[in-house]
């Protein structure tokens, strides 16, 4: 077995090779660099690509915002899906000195449960999710994002001309959950006959089974279609090409079907990171959870410039904001 | 092979030989050059530099203590599934089913420990890794019996139930074994709680990721190559491999072998998966609903990692080291440089091609040595006769 | 569930459910020309990835749809040549090296992604092609009368390859090449020529598979495929080696999945039953293969590379 004597000698010599590099090249340390006016050294973890128009992109690009102004020195571990490869990415930013380790996504919870008392120095972050573990170095947000999707289902029902939204979720767990819960509870609002469809595709990634389930929905004659996750660019897609308007959430997808795009919840993460930028600097590592919400502009709904809106639909969604804002009305989380 | 009568003076060879050995040592070098050259380039493109890069992924590997355990962790279920793998094509079924069978593995563990979480440590750790064994035994019986049985593609079954096992997987992990005490305002994260102290595989050194699992991944591939060159079962399993006919002529219950094969690689899978759970820094099964979420590609890594082993169950724990190496050191890059992993992906791919295309060259440049060696140097042709 | 009776529902679910197979088809009718030649191909989901986000990458420069596609095409003869170069010339373990393809795909696609589309944008469907007369039937003619090009391609594409395979000489001359290398050898066949040939046209469809996916969705994602290449490939398997078996499973596939996902919008299934429901086109597929039970051989040279001598 030639071949195989030649496999081994292959895997061997890469071996070798291996071990003699790593001996020559030096490993990385450091130490928790102290965090007050300096650099501060942030790392961010997220479950999808950095540009994914979703879940991903805000709060990458609310940590970008924030570089300059805050001192932040940013890395970026994106499109970590796999739970472990995400945990040693964690432990390796823990373990090389950087201050802050976002943790992007509510499967990392419970790594950050386990990794944060191992590196007392290191301020963890977790989102989404309002659990901090009683531990003093980890921060917990969390977005209520059935609030922008109250407002949305709203104004989706009054919109609507045929009577039928389609809502598509990917799991149904976390952010997609509640804010699935506000649409439906915010289209029943504006219109008690109204009939809202929900499905949940069974995956944050497949972005086929978002394009099918949408054109399943124009279907059955929905002329208004949302849903959640960054597979749901497929479901735009099917949108644009069928010219039915659209409500997006996590970003602002009005670039992805400039004429069918209504309007987006937007996730503004960066009244949150300045927060704990703060604390962080001023000794503070963790204990507090955060919330994004109407209120405090952490959820804006962005209006696509390019949509004409009538005026009664805009209206009466300012109307329910306000609402919300003032607690008026609460929207449900189941 | 030699011709008799014919001695080779080591310091007077036939010019052609000369060469051809030549060539055969160079190859290989020259095939991981130019896989290394491939993957500066893309670092290039990238802006990185690509000395820091490769000496990142190094470091992260193998450059201290925590790396080498987070590579040997890592290297666990590529083990595992590598050393079944060896198993199912020397009986010549090929097993593409490993990721759906680690993802069944982890569940059947996960439930067991979530059933009886009070068990003491000695008895609850080999409970949960059985029930990962079984779990995912169960997962390699079915597309083994439809094989044997059934005649039914083994390769359409095992990507089939791979599909099925992730939609379960979700299921489980949405419904009835997920953790109830809510953390967010609402909606539950699709995980389990934190299992239960008594099932967490322990750390055999301090402040590194190295666990029992090593040990027993380890073992388990021992037993593997004793089972398949020490014990009948394994003989009639490779005897099936290179001929089913023959096999059946020899009086070897052929359809129990084949299906046996599929069930311990399936089980050896299930293991990993179990591994994956209890070994994890978050003690928890959690799933972003898709099985690399969990698995990490080990199903498929497990292929190449055996098959670079030659199908043999103790260098495959040398290849699964080194390209469980790859792997951390991908992520350990993106931390120091900012490539994203997936240019180690890509370069994992670059050097499976490289590594696997230069065998023919190197075969073929001993063969004309050889033939140099019988028959002096080449005429035109003549070496196109020679038997590779 | 009246409702999925009406319709606009049926008539939408059918035609969802040829545009869901059609990837599968074309990557499939590929795969089986390869491997009817001896040469399987496990890269498959590597090369529809890279046909994909070249499509993607041409659709948003150009705008020209039609250029998109044969970005992906040409995409795919590219990879085709390597693979051929790989399996056929270097006779390399067909098994790794396509992994290995499909890693390089994976990771490839991503980087490029980032790299080049900072900010991704939608591109625009295919446009519905209307067949004259035919489209007017009833029923009949929504469904399969007014889909885009590259379905009515990927169908058509059938009955050609089940010609050429059954009644030309080449097609005789890729059946020998993949039962007996050596005998076909013998009389004059190059087996290296044949190889190629049907590696090259076999990763050139898997690239248009993976643009037609793209154009399907309208925007290109991470792992954008889902492993549906090695779908594909396990389709070849289900059918028998024969273009009309690939075509079956591929419908059979996309029609399950197509109906599993309209139950679930219309609420048909609720939400509690919604992954096992997912579930429904692998076990459906595997369940028809048992039933069958037909004792189909594979190419008997199939995954061994020839050498001459041998």
């Amino acid at each position: 077995m030639r071949q195989t004597s030649f496999r081994r000698f292959a895997v061997v010599l890469m071996g070798v090779v291996a071990l003699v590099a790593a001996a020559c090249g030096s490993s990385s340390t450091g130490s928790t660099s102290s965090p007050s006016v300096q650099t501060l050294k942030v790392a961010l973890i997220e479950p999808s690509l950095r540009n994914d128009l979703a879940f991903s992109q805000s709060m990458f690009a609310a940590l970008q915002s924030l570089a300059g102004p805050m001192n932040l020195q940013i890395a970026v571990t994106d499109n970590a899906f796999n739970v472990t490869d995400a945990a040693n990415a964690m432990h390796q930013y823990a373990a090389s000195g950087y201050n802050l380790v976002i943790a992007h996504g509510s499967q990392y919870g419970g790594t950050i449960q386990q990794l944060a008392p191992q590196f007392p120095k290191t301020s963890f972050a977790w989102g989404t999710a309002g659990v901090t573990f009683g531990q003093p170095n980890v921060f917990a947000y969390q977005a209520n994002s059935q609030e922008g999707g109250y407002v949305e289902g709203y104004e989706a029902a009054l919109l609507s001309k045929s009577k039928v939204l389609g809502v598509i979720g990917p799991i149904d767990v976390g952010d997609a959950h509640l804010y699935v819960v506000g649409f439906k509870a915010g289209a029943l609002a504006a219109d008690p006959h109204v009939t809202v469809r929900v499905s949940f595709t069974g995956s944050f990634s497949d972005t086929t089974l978002m394009s099918t389930a949408a054109t399943s929905y124009v279907s059955q004659g929905a002329d208004v279609l949302t849903g959640t996750s960054q597979s749901v660019v497929g479901a735009i897609g099917v949108a644009k090409n069928k010219n039915v308007a659209w409500f997006g959430t996590q970003w602002d997808q009005s670039s992805l079907a400039s004429s069918q795009v209504v309007a987006s919840q937007v996730y503004d993460w960066t009244g949150i990171v300045k927060q704990m930028v703060t604390a962080i600097r001023g000794g503070v590592l963790g204990g507090a959870t955060y919330t994004i919400t109407l209120g405090n502009d952490g959820e804006k709904i962005a209006y696509n410039p390019s949509y004409s809106l009538p005026a009664s639909v805009k209206s009466g969604g300012d109307g329910v904001v306000a609402k919300i804002i003032s607690g008026a009305i609460t929207p449900p989380t189941n | 092979m030699r011709a008799p009568g014919l001695t080779r003076h080591p310091r007077i060879l036939p010019a052609g030989r000369r060469r051809a050995l030549l060539i055969s040592w160079l190859v290989l070098p020259s095939a991981a050059i130019v896989a290394l050259l491939m993957g500066a380039v893309l670092m290039l493109v990238f802006g990185a530099n690509p000395i820091v890069g490769y000496q990142a992924l190094l470091a992260g590997a193998f450059g201290d203590s925590y790396a080498l355990t987070s590579t040997a962790v890592k290297a666990v279920p590529l083990l595992l599934v590598g050393a079944g793998i060896c198993i199912a094509f020397r009986a010549n079924v090929l097993n593409i089913g490993g990721e759906g069978q680690i993802a069944m593995g982890g569940l059947a563990a996960t439930a067991t420990a979530l059933a009886v979480p009070n068990l003491p440590s000695p008895v609850l750790i080999p409970l949960t890794l059985l029930a990962g064994a079984v779990g995912g035994g169960v997962w390699g019986a079915i597309p083994g019996a439809f094989k044997a049985y059934f005649n039914v593609n083994e390769i359409l079954s095992t990507i089939m139930l791979n599909l099925v096992a992730v939609q379960f997987m979700n299921y489980m992990l949405s419904g009835p074994l997920v953790a109830r005490s809510g953390y967010a305002v609402g909606g539950l994260i699709p995980q389990t709680q934190l299992l239960s102290p008594n099932s967490w595989l322990p750390t055999l050194i301090e402040g590194t990721q190295m666990h029992l699992g090593v040990l027993i991944a380890l073992v388990l591939a021992i037993a593997v190559y004793v089972l398949l060159w020490r014990t009948s079962f394994g003989f009639r399993i490779r005897a099936v491999g290179l001929s089913r006919e023959a096999s059946q002529y020899a009086g070897i219950a052929v359809k129990p072998t084949i299906t046996w094969a599929m069930t311990l690689a399936g089980a050896l899978s299930g293991v990993a998966g179990a591994m994956l759970v209890f070994g994890s820094i978050s003690h928890r099964m959690v799933t972003d609903g898709s099985l690399t979420g969990f698995t990490g590609n080990a199903g498929f890594n497990g292929i190449v990692v055996a098959l670079f082993a030659g199908l043999h169950p103790l260098w495959t724990i040398v290849t699964a080291f080194l390209f469980a190496g790859l792997l951390v050191g991908g992520t350990s890059m993106q931390v120091v440089t900012g490539v994203p992993s997936d240019l180690v992906t890509a370069i994992n791919g670059l050097v499976v091609v490289l590594v696997v295309s230069v065998e023919y060259m190197r075969r073929r440049s001993r063969a004309r040595a050889r033939a140099v060696d019988m028959l002096g140097p080449p005429a035109a042709g003549v070496t196109e006769l020679v038997r590779a | 569930m009246s409702q999925f009776f009406t319709a606009a529902v049926l008539t939408a679910t059918v035609a969802s459910g040829i545009q869901l197979a059609t990837p599968f088809l074309l990557a499939g009718l590929g795969e089986t020309m390869g491997q009817r030649s001896g040469v399987v191909n496990l890269g498959v989901d590597g090369i529809m990835l890279l046909g994909a986000f070249s499509a993607y990458f041409t659709a948003l420069k150009t705008g020209n749809l039609l250029l998109a596609a044969l970005a992906g095409i040409g995409i795919g003869v590219a990879m085709g040549l390597v693979t051929a170069l790989v399996s056929v010339t270097l006779k390399a373990e067909q098994g790794i090296s396509g992994i290995g393809v499909f890693l390089f795909g994976l990771g490839l696609t991503d980087l490029l992604l980032l790299k080049l589309v900072p900010a991704p944008a939608t591109v625009a469907a295919l446009p519905t092609v209307r067949i004259p007369l035919l489209d007017r039937l009833p029923a009949i003619g929504t469904v399969f009368f007014q889909q885009d090009w590259l379905v009515y391609f990927a169908f058509l594409l059938v009955p050609v390859l089940t010609f050429v395979l059954n009644r030309t000489t080449y097609g005789m001359k890729i059946r020998a090449v993949g039962e007996n290398p050596a005998a076909a050898d013998t009389v004059g066949v190059s087996v290296a020529r044949i190889r190629y040939s049907t590696v090259l046209i076999g990763c050139a469809l898997a690239g248009l598979a993976g643009a037609a996916l793209l154009l399907f969705v309208g925007i290109f994602q991470q792992d954008l495929t889902n492993s549906e290449g090695f779908i594909a490939v396990a389709l070849v398997y289900f059918g028998a080696w024969r273009p009309i078996g690939v075509m079956a499973g591929s419908l059979l596939y996309g029609m399950v999945g197509s109906i599993v996902l309209t139950s679930k919008t219309l609420g048909i299934i609720p939400l509690s039953g919604s992954d096992i429901a997912a579930m429904a086109p692998a076990v459906i597929t595997v369940l028809a293969l048992l039933s069958v039970a037909r004792r189909f051989r594979q190419p008997a040279a199939l995954g061994r590379p020839y050498e001459r001598g041998t």
